[in-house]
């Protein structure tokens, strides 16, 4: 086992190397660089008179963001800046980036623990039933409709969700629009939570259905393979009632596979969905994110894209030494 | 039929692959977007597809209008759904109509945002276009996009996959640490990032879409590289003094294509999922060609009374990831030896 963690942990320094060296190269090849950009958004479009005037603003701007200098000076000061968190300011709006993201982050975090917590909710009993119930009616439809659960684009689904319920030629029970009603600030705290929580029903079921027809129909395959074994079988024939069979035998093995899943936890909650949050005005990372694109905005862009590569490759680590430390049947190379 | 025994190897997996209803009707379906997209100039166009007059055949006429007459078709177009329509004033002339008798680009503003009827069957967008004119036009760019961004990755997660698991050694190492960097980056966000900083152009779609989705092959093929080393005719090949490249691909790479085959009928609903979100965010291809996310994104402003914009091109969306989705898992299955008995 500590061999492994080691070797584990070694491995990351290359893919750390590499998703910074990725995230430097974008950056470096987009067109237009920041300060040529930064000239065309300011002036709207420069006068052949104001030609030194726009190269000392050029400098400065390169200066400031550190591009006056070579390549590889370029990417240690952006390694420098990854590992101490400091991204620099906006282009956008000379914020600091942290910032910008601290303010976004809560509201992503929450709808996505929402979103989290209820496709574990629904899906593992659906899953359980399943696969304890093979080719019985109940069974073939719950497979059937999350498979289609499943195809169906979260955008169109987002879409048909306002045009039912979000006011026009049928109901007007959401709110479409935003987390909160306007004056929500002076509201009691149960008349707030109230506010919010009826914001945030559309977007979270948005954000649900997919991964709980995913989960679903993963804890199904997963309970099917694992009742199949021979502990199962003899924990049957030891006489243990059904429900222990299931729940303690077989559902906890079955769960192993479902460890991975949590490498993509974090991320997911740090980035949110660019899609979902820009339909409802949720400002959350997503939007940011999208904004940040929008408005060639790189500093943030490259924020949002590194933060989010670490924690993926934090919660790969996390997710490989569970699945070490959970299965003692894995040998480690 | 059940007496039969299939004998080779694909006659078994489609004798699995038939016996599953749905996946079959998904191949029904994908058959026929293929079809709607290969044909749409006969399907939906504002010109016949055939003119007969005096004897002399015009095909098609919709490439070479001017010579036909001195009038201008779309006066000539009636709105029932006539295919064959006699050419009033001309004698002998007749004119063989498409199903749908407008093309995706031609608008009218006298008709914007009619519900569907008649003469318009899903309905115009906000130019007066006719949807489902846009939409037939619209498979050509999801499945274009679909199959050609699927091909580049699986060229090169096949290619970089075979290095890995037949040489081993430091080739695996860097090719699975590159897997790993691809893995750990938000590849929607980067596709959105890049292609707004990208000129707009369907071919850079396919191109970044194929750039970022090359893991799944990648991995497959390595691990089905890793088995297939171990076997003896691949041992007896080396001794036989086949050089590397012939084993691989001349016996690696055929017996390792059945995975490959199943991540690239995914990779297709995966990337037809991600170009009409991107036309949905207003990523996608540049207008006036028509997409479906495109139309779905127009209907955003007029979600309150225009449900045909909303409803048609989504569900077009979904049909396809649906039909891809389910040939992939017909697929699969039947592929699956531990299923044949």
């Amino acid at each position: 086992m500590k061999t492994y963690l080691l070797k584990r942990l070694l491995q990351i320094i290359p893919t750390l190397l590499g998703i910074t060296f990725i995230t430097f190269v974008i950056i470096q090849l987009a067109p237009g660089n920041p300060a040529m950009l930064k000239i065309q958004m300011g002036k709207g479009g420069a006068e052949l008179g104001e030609k030194t005037a726009s190269e000392a603003i050029i400098n400065q701007t390169k200066q400031l963001y550190g591009l006056d200098k070579p390549l590889p000076v370029q990417y240690f000061l952006w390694l420098k800046r990854i590992f101490t968190l400091n991204f620099g300011f906006s282009y956008k709006d000379h914020r600091n980036v942290w910032d910008k993201i601290s303010e976004r982050l809560p509201i992503t975090i929450q709808l996505n623990l929402i979103s989290i917590f209820l496709v574990y909710l629904i899906a593992l009993p659906f899953g359980v039933y399943s696969s304890t119930h093979p080719g019985t009616l109940p069974d073939k439809i719950l497979t059937v409709g999350f498979f289609f659960l499943y195809s169906l684009p979260s955008f169109w689904v987002a879409m048909l969700l306002i045009m039912l319920f979000g006011g026009g030629d049928f109901w007007d029970i959401f709110p479409v629009f935003g987390i909160s009603s306007i004056g929500s600030e002076s509201m009691g705290p149960m008349a707030w939570l109230l506010d919010r929580s009826w914001h945030l029903v559309l977007p979270v079921v948005c954000l649900t259905y997919g991964g709980l027809a995913y989960l679903s129909r993963l804890t199904r395959a997963s309970m099917l393979e694992v009742i199949r074994e021979d502990y199962v079988r003899t924990a049957r024939a030891k006489g243990l009632s059904e429900r222990v069979v299931i729940f303690k035998h077989a559902f906890r093995n079955a769960l192993l596979p479902l460890v991975t899943l949590f490498a993509f936890l974090l991320p997911s909650m740090f980035g949110g969905s660019v899609i979902i949050e820009s339909i409802f005005s949720v400002p959350g990372m997503g939007q940011l994110g999208f904004e940040a694109v929008l408005s060639r905005d790189y500093p943030v862009i490259m924020a949002i894209t590194a933060i989010s590569a670490l924690l993926t490759l934090a919660g790969l680590l996390i997710s490989d030494i569970l699945y070490a430390a959970l299965d003692p049947r894995i040998k480690l190379e | 039929m059940e007496g039969e025994v299939p004998n080779t190897y694909w006659r078994m997996v489609s004798h699995h692959f038939k016996k599953k209803k749905l996946a079959v009707l998904g191949l029904w379906i994908t058959a026929l977007l293929i079809f709607a997209a290969i044909f749409a100039d006969l399907l939906a166009n504002d010109k016949p597809i055939v003119f007969l007059s005096q004897g002399k055949i015009y095909f098609p006429v919709f490439s070479g209008a001017e010579k036909v007459g001195p009038f201008v078709w779309k006066d000539l177009r009636k709105s029932a759904p006539i295919i064959f329509q006699h050419v009033a004033g001309k004698q002998n002339a007749t004119a063989i109509w498409p199903l749908v008798k407008y093309s995706p680009t031609e608008y009218n503003l006298l008709e914007y945002l009619s519900p569907p009827d008649g003469k318009h069957w899903f309905g115009t967008d906000d130019s007066g276009r006719d949807v489902l004119s846009r939409m037939i036009y619209g498979a050509r760019v999801s499945l274009s996009v679909g199959f050609i961004a699927v091909g580049i990755a699986m060229i090169i997660g096949v290619l970089l996959g075979a290095l890995a698991g037949y040489f081993g050694g430091w080739s695996d190492i860097v090719i699975s640490r590159a897997i790993e960097i691809m893995l750990t980056i938000p590849t929607f966000f980067l596709i959105i990032a890049i292609i707004a900083f990208l000129p707009p152009s369907i071919y850079n779609i396919m191109v970044v879409i194929g750039l970022t989705g090359w893991t799944g092959f990648a991995r497959f093929v390595r691990a089905e590289f890793l088995k297939l080393k171990q076997l003896d005719f691949i041992t007896a090949l080396r001794a036989l003094g086949a050089s590397d490249r012939r084993i691989i691909f001349l016996h690696m790479l055929p017996n390792a294509m059945a995975p490959v085959l199943v991540s690239a009928v995914f990779g297709i609903a995966g990337a037809i999922l991600t170009e009409s979100s991107l036309s949905f965010l207003g990523f996608g291809v540049p207008p006036p060609t028509p997409s479906w996310g495109d139309i779905l994104s127009q209907s955003r402003d007029y979600i309150e009374f225009a449900w045909w914009l909303t409803i048609f091109p989504g569900f077009a969306i979904f049909i396809s990831i649906t039909a891809y989705n389910l040939v992939g898992e017909g697929l699969r299955d039947a592929m699956d030896p531990k299923l044949f008995r």
